[in-house]
C-alpha cells in the first residue's frame, strides 16, 4: 500500500503552561515526544510554552522556542510571524486545547492557512460541549447519566425535579474539575452550582444524576484518520466513582472485570471515538455498575491527557509520539511498535505485570487544607509502581510518594475509636487507604468495608493479605520464610524493621545474606511474546533476570520522585539533562525514577530506565545490578541528595560534591564555620527548647525574627514574628508542633534577597547569572517574581555576591551544581542558605543566558575542570534578555489553603516571561501566570500596621490611575489622611458581610492584604484572602507584587486626569518598588 | 516444592493449586502461553486448549471468580494451569465458584506463583515445548530422561474428545446453519442463533452427505485444538463440501478448510495466542485488533492453485489470517470474530458470511427460474 504524502512542513505546537494541579508535568512529557516525532518526519517544529522548566522549551526538541504566555494574542503573533501551516493544539493539555479552539473559532487559524492537525475544532466541540457530546451519545446508542446543561443556579435547581438527588456537578471548559463536585442537597447545589458557573470559561455547568458508588473505568484510545483503531490501555480507580480521576490510586490493566465487561466498555470505546471522528489520542471515563453489565459515559477528552501518560508508562505505548505521527497523517499500520522495533504498532499493549498510580496531594505542606477528596483535583503529581502483584505495586507505590510512610499500616490511625476510622474509611481522603488497613487489622470483615465504602473486596482482600502478614512478622521476627513471604508481597526492609523493632539495615544484611534479592523484568508492551529492544525495567521477587548487564563505563541519575510543591519538574529537567551529558560524553546513562508524568522516565531517555521507588533499599538493588562507576545525586531534588549519605555509608561512590561537603553546607553549626572562614555574614540565630529560653533569645537576636520548628509535620513550619506580643503565640505554636524539639530562631532581615546558581569544580566557579527577587526576604525563594539581571543592585554589591559564591564553592569543595541564597539588608549581603545541588532556578537560568548549565555542571563532575571549558570565570556576561520569572499558584483548587505568601513555599509551577525591557519582561511573566491586566475599578486595601505607610503610597498611584479605593477604617483613616479618596467599609468580625459581597459581586477587582497573619481561617484577613482567590481576582499579599504589578499598570495605561488638575507628581521608581538601597 | 517440568530440562518453580493426581507427575501437555489480558474463564473453557497445558502472562488471574455464563464450554480440555498470582474470585459478589474450585472439581492441574514471565521468555525463544507438572523438579527431569525429551503421541486427535458426541439443533426462526463441531466455542453459537439462524450441530466426523442431506443454507466450521494435519479425513470430506456449500471456516476450521482445497499449514515457533493480535483485510486496508489461538497456520505458497486467495494477514509476523475463495461463497478466518475472551468488532465478519450466504442463496434461486 502506498504511504501517503505527509505534506506537513511546519507545525505550531502549543504547550500547556505552567504546573498546576490538573495540569501537570505529563505535557512535557506529551509534548517533547511529539516535538520529537514531527522532526523525525522532517517537519519544522515551532513551539509555544510559557514553562521554562520543560524539556519541550529545549533547543534540541524544537526548531524555534517562544517562550511567551499563552494566550490568543501571543500565539497570532507567533502564527503571523512563523506561517506554519499546521497547528498541533493536543499535546498541550487542557490548556492547549481551548487555545486550539478559540484559534479556530476566531477564524483566525483559517485566514492564516493554518490546518489544525488530529482531531478538528469541530470534533473538540463535540466532546467538550456538554450538550452535543449528549446528544452525539443518544444517536449512537451510549448511555450518560440523566443531567441538564444549565447556565443559572436557579436552572440547576429546577432541575433537581427531572433528576434527583445526588447530583454531580461539572463545569464545561476547566481544568482538573475546577468548581465541580457532588450536592446531596438543594443546599450543597446552589453552592457548587455558583463556583462551578465561575470556573467554566463558557459560563455553563452540567448537573446529572450522581453515579458515585459505581466501578470507574478508564480506556485510552487511538485512531487513524482511516479509522483503525486501538485501545491503547484500560485502567480500573481502586475508589469508586466519586473521586476524580486525578486523584484515585488507579490500577492497569482493569482487576475485577469480566472480559465481557472490558469488551463491552472497549466496543463502547471504539464507537464513541469513532462518532468523535477522533485521529489522535483520547481517553474515555465510565461508570460500571459493580454488580450488573450497565455503564454510563461520563467523560471524553479528545487529547492527551493525564491517563495517557499514565498509560504509555505504564505499558510502554509511547502515545504521544504515535499521536503525533497519526495526526500528521500516518495510519497505525504503517508504524513500528518502537519496543520491540519490528511488530506493528497497530495492536493493543498485552501487560504482564500490574501497575498502581497513587496521586500525590499537597497535604503536607496544607495542613489546614480540606483532605477529603471529590470531584475537584487536588493533586500535584503522582507516583506509579510495577510489580507481578497487586500487592508489589502497591507498597512500591506508596513508597514512592516519599512520606516517610513504607507500609499500610500507620500508628496515628491505630488511635482512632472505632467510630472515627469508620467514618475515615466511608468519605474518600487522601489517607483513605491506610484506613482501609488499620481497619483491615481490626479484623472488620472485607465485605462489610467493601459494602461501606463501595471499593471492591478484591482490592481489600489485597491489603489485608498484607496487614495479615504484617501481623504474622510482627510476632515472628528473624523468620527466613515469612520474610520470603513479605519480599514477594513488596514489603520494605524498612517497613520490616519497623515490624521487627529492628533497623533497615540489620534487616537489609539479614535479607542478603539468604540471597533474598530482587530480579529485573523489562517493561515491553507484549507480555513477553517478542524480544524487546527497550530498556525498561522493573525489579520483581522472581526466578529469572533479564536485565543486560553492560560492560561500557556506566553512570547512575537519580531522579527527582512525584511533582509536589517545592519539587517540582525544574529537577526532571535537570536529570533528562544530565543523561544527555552522560550520552555527550559517551558514558552509559541508567536514571531510575517513579514519576509517569516525566521525560525521565521516557524509555529512550536513558540508556537504562529502572522505574522504582527512590527509597535506599530499592536504589541498592538496582546498583547492585548495575554496578555502575558512580551515582549521580545533585539533580534530583531532596529526594536524591536525601539518598546520598545512606548510599555512601553502603559502599556506593557518589559523583560530585562529596557527602562530607554537602553535609557542611546542611548543617548548621558547621555551616557557620565555613562562614567565618571565607569572612561572610548570615543573619544571627540561636537555638531554644523552652518558652524562656525563646524570650532571651529573640531578646538577643531583635525583632523581626524568624522562629523554624527544627521537625515539623505538615506545613506550620516557619513563621515570621515581628514584634514581642507576637512571639509568645508563635513559639508556643512551633513548640506544640514538634514537642521536645528544638526551634531555631533567627534575624528576620528585611531586605532584597539574591539567588545565584553556579558550576564549580572545586577551584573555578562560572556563575551564569544572578537572580534578583522582586519580593522581600520574607516570601519563599520559590514564590517571589525573580529577575535577571538584577535591577536595582549596585555593581559593587553584584561583585560581592560573585565573590562570596566563588568563595563558598571553593570552601565547600563544590563539584558540579551550588545555588545559593542572599540578602541585601543595610548595606551588607548576608547569606541566607547554600544548596549543594542544582536548583529550581537551574532551567530558567539555562534558558535566559544560553547556558548549558547542567551539561557544563556535568562535565566537572566527569573531571573535566572548568579551566578546559570554554566558560567564563566568575560572572558570566549579560545575555541581553531580561526575564522575569513569575510563581503560579493553584489556591483555587485547595479551599480552606490560606493563599498568603510567607516562609514555606506554595506555588505549584512557574512561568517565564522575557524581552529586552523589564516592563515588558515582567508584563509577560504576569499575564503568562494568569495575573491579567486590569484598566479599571475598585482596589481593596487592608493592611497591618507595619505596611501602612508603605501602602498607601501605592494606594496614591492606583487612585492616580483612576481606580477607586475600598478599604477597612485603620487603613482608610490614614489613606484619608494622604488626601486619597476612599471608601470605608466594615471589618468582618465587625459583623458586616460588606466586604466579602464585594468581592462575590465582583465589585473588587483586586484585593491587597497583608493583614492578620496568624494564619487563623476564622480571621478577616484569611476570608478576605480566600474569597478573592476563590473569586478568581488577584490577590496581593506582599505589598511588593502589588507594587509591581502597579508598575506594570502604570506603563500599559494612559493616565486619565482633566487638564491643568494640580496634583503631586508621583517619582515612580525604576523598579516599582521604592529603591532598597 | 512442585515444578512445570519442559522437555528440555528447564525448570520453573512453582506452588500447587486445584487437582494433583498421586504420583510424580501431574500432567503432561504442550506448554503453550496466551497474552489476554481478560478472560480466564473463557479460556480455561475453550475446546482448543485440549490437551495443552496454558501459562497465563496475565499475572493476576481468578479475580473475579467463576461465572456459569461466561463459559464456552461445558466441558473443560485444558491439562493444566500455570500463573503467577491465584486469586479467590472476591472481585465479583456473584461469583458461584473460585477457579480454584473449578480446578479441583473439574480435575485441572494448577501451579501459582510460578515466574510466568520467564517461562513465556523461554517458549518464545525455543518455540512451543512439552511439559510435565511434577511434584519436585527431579521426578519431571526422570519423566523427560526415560522418554528421551520426546513427549506421548497424542492419540486419538483431540477434535474427537472436544467435538459433540450427538448432532444437536438450537432454534431460531431463520435458515437452517450446518455447524461442523471441532471444539467449538459458544459464542460463535450465540452470536449465529442472534443473527436469527437455526442450528445444526455436527460431531466432527459427520460425511459430508449427511450434512447435505439436511439442506444447509450454509455451514460453519468451528475452532478446535490440536495440528490439522492429523486430520487428513475431515479435510478429505470438507473437499466434498467445499463446492457445494457456502462455507465460514474459523480457526481450525479455516485451517481444515485450506487443507480441503490442497494448501498445506505449518507449526508456528510459539503460536498465537492473546487477544492484541493485529490482522489486515488486505482488500480494504483496514486493521483490527483479533483474538487469537492457533499453534498452526496455512503456508502462503501452497495456497497457489487451491482456489483461495489471500484476504487477510497478520501485520506482525505476516502469517495468513484469512481466505476467500475465487469461485465459491467460501469465507475462512484463522483468528475469532465471536472474540471470548477478546475483541468485539470482527463479529461483522459474520455479518459478511450472512451476505455471502444471502447472495449465494439469491443466485441459486435465480438459477432455479432460469
Amino acid at each position: 500500500m502506498d504511504v501517503p504524502k505527509k505534506p506537513w512542513k511546519k507545525v505550531l505546537v502549543i504547550g500547556s503552561g505552567p504546573i498546576i494541579i490538573g495540569q501537570a508535568a505529563e505535557f512535557d512529557y506529551a509534548g517533547t515526544q511529539a516535538c520529537r516525532a514531527l522532526r523525525e518526519e522532517g517537519v519544522e517544529v515551532v513551539l509555544v510554552n510559557s514553562n521554562p522548566a520543560t524539556i519541550m522549551t529545549d533547543q534540541e526538541v524544537a526548531h524555534k522556542v517562544y517562550i511567551e504566555p499563552i494566550t490568543v494574542e501571543s500565539l497570532v503573533r507567533v502564527i503571523e510571524r512563523e506561517k506554519p501551516d499546521g497547528l498541533l493544539a493536543n499535546m498541550g493539555g487542557q490548556t492547549g486545547l481551548n487555545m486550539g479552539f478559540q484559534l479556530a473559532q476566531s477564524g483566525i487559524l483559517e485566514r492564516a492557512g493554518v490546518t489544525m492537525l488530529g482531531t478538528t475544532p469541530q470534533s473538540i466541540q463535540q466532546a467538550e460541549d456538554r450538550e452535543s457530546f449528549r446528544s452525539l451519545m443518544y444517536e449512537i446508542g451510549e448511555a450518560v447519566p440523566p443531567s441538564g446543561i444549565v447556565e443559572t443556579v436557579e436552572d440547576a435547581l429546577n432541575l433537581l425535579e427531572e433528576i434527583g438527588l445526588p447530583v454531580i456537578i461539572r463545569p464545561a471548559f476547566t481544568l482538573g474539575g475546577t468548581g465541580g463536585g457532588i450536592a446531596n442537597t438543594r443546599e450543597e447545589l446552589r453552592e457548587i452550582a455558583e463556583s462551578g458557573l465561575r470556573a467554566s470559561l463558557i459560563g455553563q455547568i452540567l448537573v446529572e444524576r450522581s453515579v458515585t458508588g459505581w466501578k470507574e473505568i478508564e480506556f485510552e484510545v487511538l485512531r487513524d484518520e482511516l479509522g483503525d483503531c486501538i485501545t491503547v490501555c484500560h485502567m480500573e480507580n481502586i475508589d469508586p466513582v466519586g473521586v476524580h480521576t486525578g486523584d484515585s490510586i488507579v490500577v492497569a490493566p482493569c482487576q475485577t472485570l469480566t472480559d465481557r465487561e472490558v469488551q463491552t466498555l472497549r466496543t463502547a470505546s471504539r464507537k464513541i471515538v469513532s462518532a468523535l471522528g477522533i485521529v489522535g489520542s483520547c481517553n474515555i471515563q465510565f461508570a460500571l455498575h459493580p454488580e450488573r453489565l450497565e455503564y454510563v459515559v461520563i467523560e471524553v477528552n479528545p487529547r492527551l491527557s493525564r491517563s495517557s501518560a499514565l498509560a504509555s508508562k505504564a505499558t510502554g505505548y509511547p502515545i504521544a509520539k504515535i499521536a503525533a505521527k497519526l495526526s500528521i497523517g500516518y495510519h497505525l499500520s504503517e508504524l513500528t511498535n518502537a519496543v520491540t522495533g519490528k511488530t506493528s504498532a497497530c495492536f493493543e499493549p498485552a501487560l504482564d505485570y500490574v501497575v498502581i498510580k497513587i496521586p500525590r496531594w499537597p497535604f503536607d505542606k496544607f495542613s489546614e487544607a480540606d483532605r477529603s477528596l471529590g470531584t475537584q483535583m487536588k493533586a500535584t503529581g503522582e507516583v506509579m509502581g510495577l510489580g507481578r502483584n497487586i500487592e508489589t505495586a502497591l507498597q512500591k507505590a506508596i513508597r514512592s510518594l516519599e512520606t516517610k510512610v513504607f507500609g499500610l499500616l500507620l500508628p496515628e490511625f491505630a488511635e482512632l475509636s472505632d467510630e472515627e476510622l469508620r467514618l475515615n474509611c466511608i468519605k474518600p481522603h487522601d489517607r483513605q487507604i491506610f484506613c482501609q488497613a488499620e481497619a483491615l487489622r481490626r479484623g472488620w470483615p472485607v465485605r462489610e468495608l467493601a459494602r461501606i465504602s463501595n471499593w471492591n473486596p478484591f482490592f481489600l482482600e489485597c491489603i489485608a493479605r498484607l496487614v495479615r502478614l504484617s501481623a504474622e512478622l510482627t510476632a515472628q521476627p528473624w523468620q527466613e520464610e515469612l520474610l520470603r513471604q513479605a519480599k514477594y508481597l513488596g514489603f520494605a526492609d524498612a517497613e520490616i524493621a519497623r515490624l521487627w523493632r529492628s533497623t533497615e539495615e540489620e534487616v537489609y544484611r539479614y535479607r542478603v545474606e539468604r540471597q533474598m534479592t530482587p530480579v529485573f523484568k523489562t517493561v515491553d508492551t507484549c507480555a513477553g511474546e517478542f524480544e524487546a529492544v527497550t530498556p525498561y525495567y522493573y525489579s520483581s521477587y522472581d526466578q529469572e533476570d533479564e536485565g543486560k548487564v553492560s560492560t561500557e563505563r556506566r553512570i547512575v541519575v537519580l531522579g527527582s520522585g512525584p511533582i509536589r510543591i517545592g519539587q517540582g519538574i525544574e529537577f526532571d529537567y535537570c536529570s533528562v539533562h544530565a543523561v544527555l551529558a552522560l550520552r555527550r560524553a559517551g558514558i552509559e546513562s541508567v536514571i531510575i525514577n517513579n514519576n509517569p508524568e516525566t521525560v525521565s522516565t521516557d524509555f529512550d531517555t536513558a540508556d537504562r530506565l529502572y522505574f522504582e521507588p527512590l527509597t535506599l533499599e530499592d536504589v541498592t538493588a538496582v546498583l547492585e545490578k548495575e554496578k555502575p562507576e558512580g551515582v549521580i545525586v545533585q539533580f534530583g531534588g531532596q529526594t536524591a541528595i536525601g539518598l546520598a549519605k545512606p548510599l555512601a555509608e553502603r559502599g556506593y561512590r557518589i559523583l560530585g560534591t562529596t557527602v562530607e561537603d554537602t553535609h557542611r553546607a546542611e548543617d548548621r553549626s558547621v555551616f557557620d564555620q565555613v562562614l567565618q572562614q571565607i569572612g561572610a555574614k548570615r543573619p544571627r540565630g540561636a537555638w531554644a527548647t523552652t518558652a524562656e529560653e525563646a524570650e532571651r533569645v529573640a531578646l538577643q537576636i531583635g525583632y523581626p525574627l524568624m522562629v523554624r520548628p527544627s521537625y515539623v509535620l505538615g506545613g506550620r513550619a516557619m513563621e515570621i514574628v515581628y514584634e514581642h506580643s507576637e512571639l509568645q503565640d508563635v513559639v508556643r505554636r512551633a513548640m506544640q508542633e514538634s514537642p521536645g524539639q528544638e526551634i531555631w530562631m533567627d534575624q528576620f532581615l528585611i531586605g532584597t534577597e539574591m539567588e545565584v546558581d553556579a558550576i564549580s569544580d572545586g577551584e573555578n566557579v562560572f556563575i551564569p547569572g544572578i537572580m534578583e527577587h522582586v519580593e522581600r526576604a520574607g516570601v519563599h525563594s520559590g514564590d517571589s517574581i525573580a529577575v535577571y539581571p538584577p535591577q536595582t543592585l549596585s555593581s559593587a554589591t553584584e561583585h560581592r555576591i560573585e565573590q562570596l559564591t566563588i568563595e563558598l564553592a571553593r570552601a565547600l569543595k563544590i563539584c558540579g551544581l551550588l545555588n545559593i541564597q542572599f540578602v541585601f539588608a543595610d548595606g551588607e549581603v548576608y547569606v541566607l542558605e547554600v544548596n549543594p545541588r542544582s536548583s529550581r532556578t537551574v532551567p530558567f537560568l539555562s534558558k535566559v543566558t544560553e547556558t548549558p548549565i547542567v551539561g557544563l555542571a556535568m562535565q566537572a563532575i566527569l573531571g573535566t575542570p572548568l579551566s578546559q571549558l570554554q566558560v567564563p570565570q566568575g560572572l558570566g556576561p549579560l545575555s541581553g534578555k531580561i526575564a522575569v520569572k513569575a510563581p503560579v499558584f493553584s489556591f483555587s483548587k485547595l479551599l480552606q489553603v490560606e493563599p498568603s505568601l510567607g516562609p514555606e513555599m506554595k506555588s505549584t509551577g512557574e512561568v517565564m516571561g522575557w524581552d529586552y525591557s523589564f516592563d515588558k519582561a515582567l508584563f509577560k511573566a504576569l499575564l503568562a501566570a494568569g495575573i491579567s491586566v486590569v484598566t479599571h475599578g475598585c482596589i481593596l486595601v487592608t493592611l497591618a500596621d507595619r505596611d501602612k505607610l508603605e501602602g498607601i503610597r501605592l494606594m496614591e498611584r492606583f487612585s492616580n490611575l483612576g481606580f477607586t479605593i475600598m478599604a477597612t477604617a485603620g487603613t482608610a483613616a490614614a489613606a484619608e489622611d494622604r488626601g486619597i479618596q476612599v471608601e470605608c467599609v466594615d471589618k468582618l468580625h465587625q459583623g458586616s458581610m460588606e466586604i466579602l459581597d464585594a468581592i462575590r459581586e465582583q465589585r473588587v477587582q483586586c484585593a491587597i492584604n497583608t493583614s492578620t497573619h496568624g494564619r487563623l481561617p476564622a480571621s478577616d484577613g484569611f476570608a478576605i484572602r480566600r474569597a478573592a482567590v476563590d473569586r478568581g481576582i488577584p490577590c496581593f499579599t506582599s505589598l511588593d507584587t502589588a507594587a509591581v504589578w502597579l508598575h506594570m499598570l502604570e506603563q500599559m495605561l494612559p493616565s486619565i486626569v482633566p487638564l491643568a488638575e494640580d496634583r503631586r507628581v508621583v517619582q515612580i521608581p525604576r523598579f516599582g518598588v521604592e529603591m532598597k538601597e | 516444592m512442585p515444578y512445570v517440568v519442559l522437555q528440555d530440562g528447564s525448570v520453573f518453580a512453582g506452588e500447587p493449586f486445584g487437582y494433583w493426581p498421586s504420583g510424580d507427575c501431574a500432567c503432561q501437555g504442550e506448554v503453550v502461553f496466551s497474552t489476554a489480558m481478560s478472560g480466564y474463564q473463557e479460556m480455561v473453557t475453550d475446546l482448543s486448549f485440549a490437551g495443552q497445558i496454558l501459562v497465563f502472562t496475565q499475572p493476576q488471574i481468578g479475580n473475579y471468580g467463576w461465572h456459569s455464563e461466561e463459559s464456552e464450554a461445558v466441558k473443560i480440555l485444558v491439562r493444566g494451569l500455570v500463573v503467577r498470582e491465584l486469586s479467590a474470585g472476591e472481585g465479583s459478589l456473584h461469583a458461584q465458584d473460585s477457579l480454584e474450585d473449578i480446578c479441583r472439581k473439574q480435575r485441572i492441574c494448577g501451579l501459582k506463583k510460578v515466574d510466568t514471565r520467564a517461562l513465556t521468555r523461554h517458549l518464545r525463544h525455543y518455540g512451543t515445548l512439552y511439559g510435565v507438572l511434577a511434584t519436585e523438579a527431579e521426578a519431571g527431569l526422570a519423566y523427560w530422561r526415560e522418554r528421551n525429551g520426546d513427549a506421548a503421541p497424542e492419540e486419538p486427535h483431540w477434535v474427537y474428545q472436544a467435538t459433540c458426541r450427538e448432532p444437536y439443533e438450537i432454534p431460531g426462526e431463520g435458515p437452517l446453519l450446518a455447524v461442523l463441531d471441532f471444539g467449538i466455542k459458544y459464542n460463535i453459537l450465540r452470536l449465529l442463533s442472534r443473527r436469527g439462524f437455526r442450528l445444526r450441530v455436527f460431531p466432527a466426523g459427520t460425511k459430508a452427505e449427511e450434512i447435505l442431506a439436511c439442506h444447509p443454507q450454509g455451514m460453519v466450521l468451528s475452532n478446535g485444538p490440536g495440528d490439522p494435519a492429523g486430520l487428513p479425513e475431515i479435510a478429505a470430506n470438507l473437499a466434498e463440501l467445499l463446492p457445494r456449500l457456502p462455507i465460514l471456516g474459523i480457526c481450525l476450521g479455516h485451517q481444515m478448510l485450506a487443507m480441503a482445497a490442497g494448501a498445506r499449514t505449518f507449526k508456528l515457533p510459539f503460536g498465537h495466542r492473546g487477544g492484541n493480535h493485529p490482522v489486515q483485510d488486505l482488500r480494504t486496508g483496514r486493521t483490527t485488533i483479533t483474538s487469537q489461538n492457533h499453534g498452526y497456520a496455512v503456508e502462503r505458497e501452497s495456497l497457489r492453485g487451491s482456489g483461495f486467495a489471500e484476504a487477510y494477514r497478520h501485520l506482525n509476523d505476516h502469517t495468513v489470517e484469512g481466505l476467500v475463495h475465487e469461485h465459491y461463497p467460501v469465507l475462512s478466518i484463522q483468528f475469532h470474530p465471536e472474540g471470548a475472551p477478546g475483541p468485539e468488532e470482527n463479529a461483522v465478519i459474520l455479518d459478511d458470511f450472512v451476505e455471502l450466504l444471502h447472495a449465494a442463496h439469491k443466485e441459486k434461486e435465480g438459477d432455479g427460474r432460469a
